[in-house]
């Protein structure tokens, strides 16, 4: 009994010694979305890193969601240190205060980025695109415009959009002639709301809705549609790993960004600004397109890629020229009424 | 317990007057130990489906996001009375104490927030206010609506004042597409926004189709498997089990190859001449309720069938050698005796059918998204909780209403699970 005893209370200091060490002292966390991606950054960001500074980092994956960020910063003893965001999660965490406001003078300065990667809160990862996807062996002459998305007439059949106002709103109001960068202007309006279901009236019977990313590859490889909204990557890495011929039109792609921030309270500050600096770093983000199709966002990157691969890339500046940035503000405001309003749409 | 049960027989053999009160004793031990061995049961229910029930009921009333963020103002919407005029300048000092307070704490998000529920670029109106916000001012009222002339409006009271808890009916009500008014009367809210109740209905339709097509298609089967010798019988079984154990996930997928435009059913129908052109089967309703008829099938034919197991096929030759043709006796002997099965089968695949969300999500159009869809849509992705919770109780309500229904027309214990 007494042996039993003590065996436990051995065991009880063990625990909260470890405890207490890692709450004290733990070692740079660093937080992405895990799968092949994850496995790329490992490669060109976090093996050089440790390598190059000596400092113990280990690396966790995430499914996203504002809760799970909320939790670790108000909770206290976060065990997280770097996190990669999309820009929903960026703009409510740095309204709620989970983020340390970046001091740009320790990650090279604001100039050493694109514009679209500079955040109060965050620094801009990579850059990806919705781009109308397509496949090359059934479309003969290539779609050039979301225009001739919804000309059924010059490109007869199914077409697929994402299930959800979200982006498709967006689509719309460019097929019927409007800029790329006035649509927000536009859909900000009332008019501009039922001009783009309007519009969406003219292709309603043709029309199939996606709900995940995975889906719209799988729609255009096996006929059902010839042409789709679809994430740049996943045209990619179908061409890349399923051998298909599908094409791109980058004429009003719509793009966004995931961001780097550093959770607010963390005891590694300074290791965190010196990961976020090796990986801002152009000789450095030109390695990660080699593995993966998005965009990297620090200025000079651009140069050190492959010519041929760069032309894939949503940041190459000719499919840059003619696309818009997902508005994340207008989104968090409208995105229930109009989730709403697509659904009884929808439901015509 | 051994001890006590001894105790008691000793008692029975020593004190007769003590008989009772022995027997007593060992009564209460026994229904204690009963209650033991249930006792993990219990607490697992309470804990993982009772509670959170509740839990889901009173997020879908309970509204104190606004009142803990803004403390000043919600009370102060307590002396605005007069709601034909804006309230007075104590009020507003109040929203601009909430407003410089809550942009100092870093709380506005949650403000923003709810006040976005109810009101048109809620969002905007509070942050682009709170940045702009003077550090003092004489006269708050002229100041606010300065800054943005929304302020003035009663529409946005209304608003602030709905959301001061700490209990609302907004979120129940724009569950069933209505909506408050600033004198507070209750009205639809605009058509553009109205999809909960076709939502339910929808849902509703869905859940009873499925229930008859699993009915018309598991009869049969469940005759079928139940009059069988036992060999064949039992190798049928198994193929209605083998789908039964797969991944939903899987047959979903499954259905979509089958399905689609240039999948197995429609290139074989073009090879045999049936048809020239694919038909629209999946991304629409049909592709819906094919896959989750096949889907909840199971739960139909198994309960059908182990009361069928039960039904002696003397009943059916008494009925005949007393003058009955075939269709009468399977009519009037036969298919009474099979209703406890009939009803549990059908109670079980509604109940689950009303729970769809991957197969009609992945199967489905836009139009085919059921109510589960939206509150997974309000859960995850735009973590609008009252509104979960609202649709949520909608669609518990809703089901036990027609459970009573289905229990005073039927009666739950004519139902044999299986």
């Amino acid at each position: 009994m007494k042996s039993k005893t003590a065996i436990l209370a051995i065991t009880a200091a063990v625990i909260m010694a470890a405890a207490s060490v890692s709450a004290e002292a733990r070692d740079l966390s660093v937080v992405s979305w895990g799968g092949a991606y994850q496995n790329a950054q490992k490669k060109v960001y976090f093996e050089p890193f440790r390598k190059a500074t000596n400092l113990p980092m280990t690396d966790e994956s995430w499914d996203g969601g504002i809760g799970v960020l909320r939790a670790k910063v108000k909770g206290g003893n976060s065990t997280w240190d770097v996190v990669q965001v999309e820009s929903d999660e960026l703009a409510v965490g740095c309204e709620e205060g989970l983020f340390e406001t970046i001091d740009w003078a320790k990650i090279g300065g604001q100039a050493n980025y694109i514009k679209s990667a500079v955040n109060k809160c965050g620094v801009g990862a990579i850059l990806y695109d919705f781009v109308l996807g397509y496949d090359t062996t059934k479309l003969k002459t290539p779609p050039t415009s979301w225009a001739d998305f919804f000309d059924t007439k010059k490109f007869p059949g199914k077409r697929a959009l994402r299930a959800g106002p979200k982006t498709t709103l967006e689509i719309a109001l460019m097929a019927d002639g409007v800029a790329p960068k006035d649509v927000y202007k536009v859909l900000g309006t009332k008019e501009g709301v039922d001009r783009a279901f309007k519009k969406l009236d003219t292709i309603h019977q043709d029309l199939i809705f996606w709900k995940a990313g995975a889906q719209p590859p799988q729609l255009l490889a096996s006929g059902e549609v010839v042409m789709t909204s679809v994430y740049n990557g996943r045209i990619d890495a179908a061409n890349r790993d399923d051998h298909r011929q599908f094409g791109i039109s980058w004429n009003g792609a719509l793009f966004t960004l995931d961001s780097w921030v550093i959770l607010k309270g963390t005891p590694n500050l300074a290791a965190a600004y010196q990961l976020l600096n090796f990986m801002g770093k152009a000789e450095n983000q030109a390695k990660l397109p080699e593995a993966i199709a998005y965009g990297v966002t620090a200025n000079g990157a651009n140069a050190l890629i492959d010519k041929a691969r760069l032309a894939q890339l949503p940041t190459a500046e000719a499919n840059l020229a003619h696309a818009v940035e997902i508005n994340t503000a207008f989104w968090l405001e409208n995105i229930d009424r109009l989730t709403e309003r697509f659904n009884q749409w929808a439901a015509k | 317990m051994e001890r006590s049960r001894a105790a008691s027989i000793e008692s029975i053999e020593t004190a007769q007057p003590s008989l009772q009160a022995g027997l007593r004793r060992a009564d209460r031990m026994r229904k204690l130990r009963a209650f033991g061995l249930v006792a993990p049961l219990l607490a697992f229910l309470l804990l993982t489906f009772v509670a959170p029930i509740l839990d889901m009921l009173r997020r879908s009333i309970v509204d104190t996001d606004l009142s803990e963020v803004w403390p000043h103002v919600t009370q102060a919407t307590r002396i605005w009375t007069d709601r034909s005029k804006l309230p007075s300048p104590a009020v507003f000092d109040a929203l601009a104490a909430d407003l410089a307070g809550s942009y100092r704490n870093q709380t506005l998000a949650t403000a923003a927030r709810r006040l976005n529920y109810a009101l048109d670029n809620g969002r905007s109106l509070v942050f682009g206010t709170a940045r702009k916000l003077p550090a003092t001012s004489g006269d708050w009222t002229s100041t606010l609506k300065q800054i943005d002339p929304r302020w003035g409006e009663l529409k946005t009271w209304a608003a602030i004042d709905q959301a001061s808890g700490p209990l609302t009916s907004y979120f129940l009500l724009a569950a069933l597409d209505l909506n408050k008014t600033a004198n507070g009367s209750i009205v639809g809210v605009a058509a553009e926004r109205a999809i909960y109740i076709d939502v339910l209905r929808r849902t509703f339709i869905v859940s009873f189709a499925v229930t008859i097509l699993c009915l018309i298609l598991g009869f049969p089967v469940a005759y079928l498997l139940a009059t069988q010798p036992p060999r064949r019988a039992n190798l049928l079984m198994i193929l209605v089990l083998l789908p039964f154990w797969t991944s939903l996930l899987v047959r979903t997928a499954a259905w979509i190859v089958l399905l689609q435009e240039h999948g197995l059913v429609n290139d074989a129908l073009i090879w045999l001449g049936v048809i020239d052109h694919p038909l629209r089967l999946i991304y629409n309703r049909i592709g819906v309720l094919v896959a989750m008829t096949h889907i909840l099938l199971p739960f139909q034919i198994l309960p059908l069938y182990s009361v069928m197991k039960g039904i002696k096929p003397a009943y059916m030759r008494a009925a005949t050698s007393l003058g009955a043709s075939p269709t009468e006796a399977f009519v009037r002997v036969y298919l009474p005796m099979t209703l406890p099965g009939i009803g549990a089968g059908a109670l079980l695949v509604f109940i689950l059918a009303l729970g769809y969300y991957i197969t009609p999500a992945l199967i489905g159009g836009a139009a085919d998204q059921m109510i589960s869809y939206f509150i997974a849509f309000y859960t995850s992705d735009t973590i609008n909780w009252g509104m979960a919770s609202a649709l949520g109780t909608v669609l518990l309500v809703a089901t036990l209403t027609l459970y009573w229904v289905y229990n005073r027309l039927v009666g739950v214990t004519n139902v044999k699970l299986g």
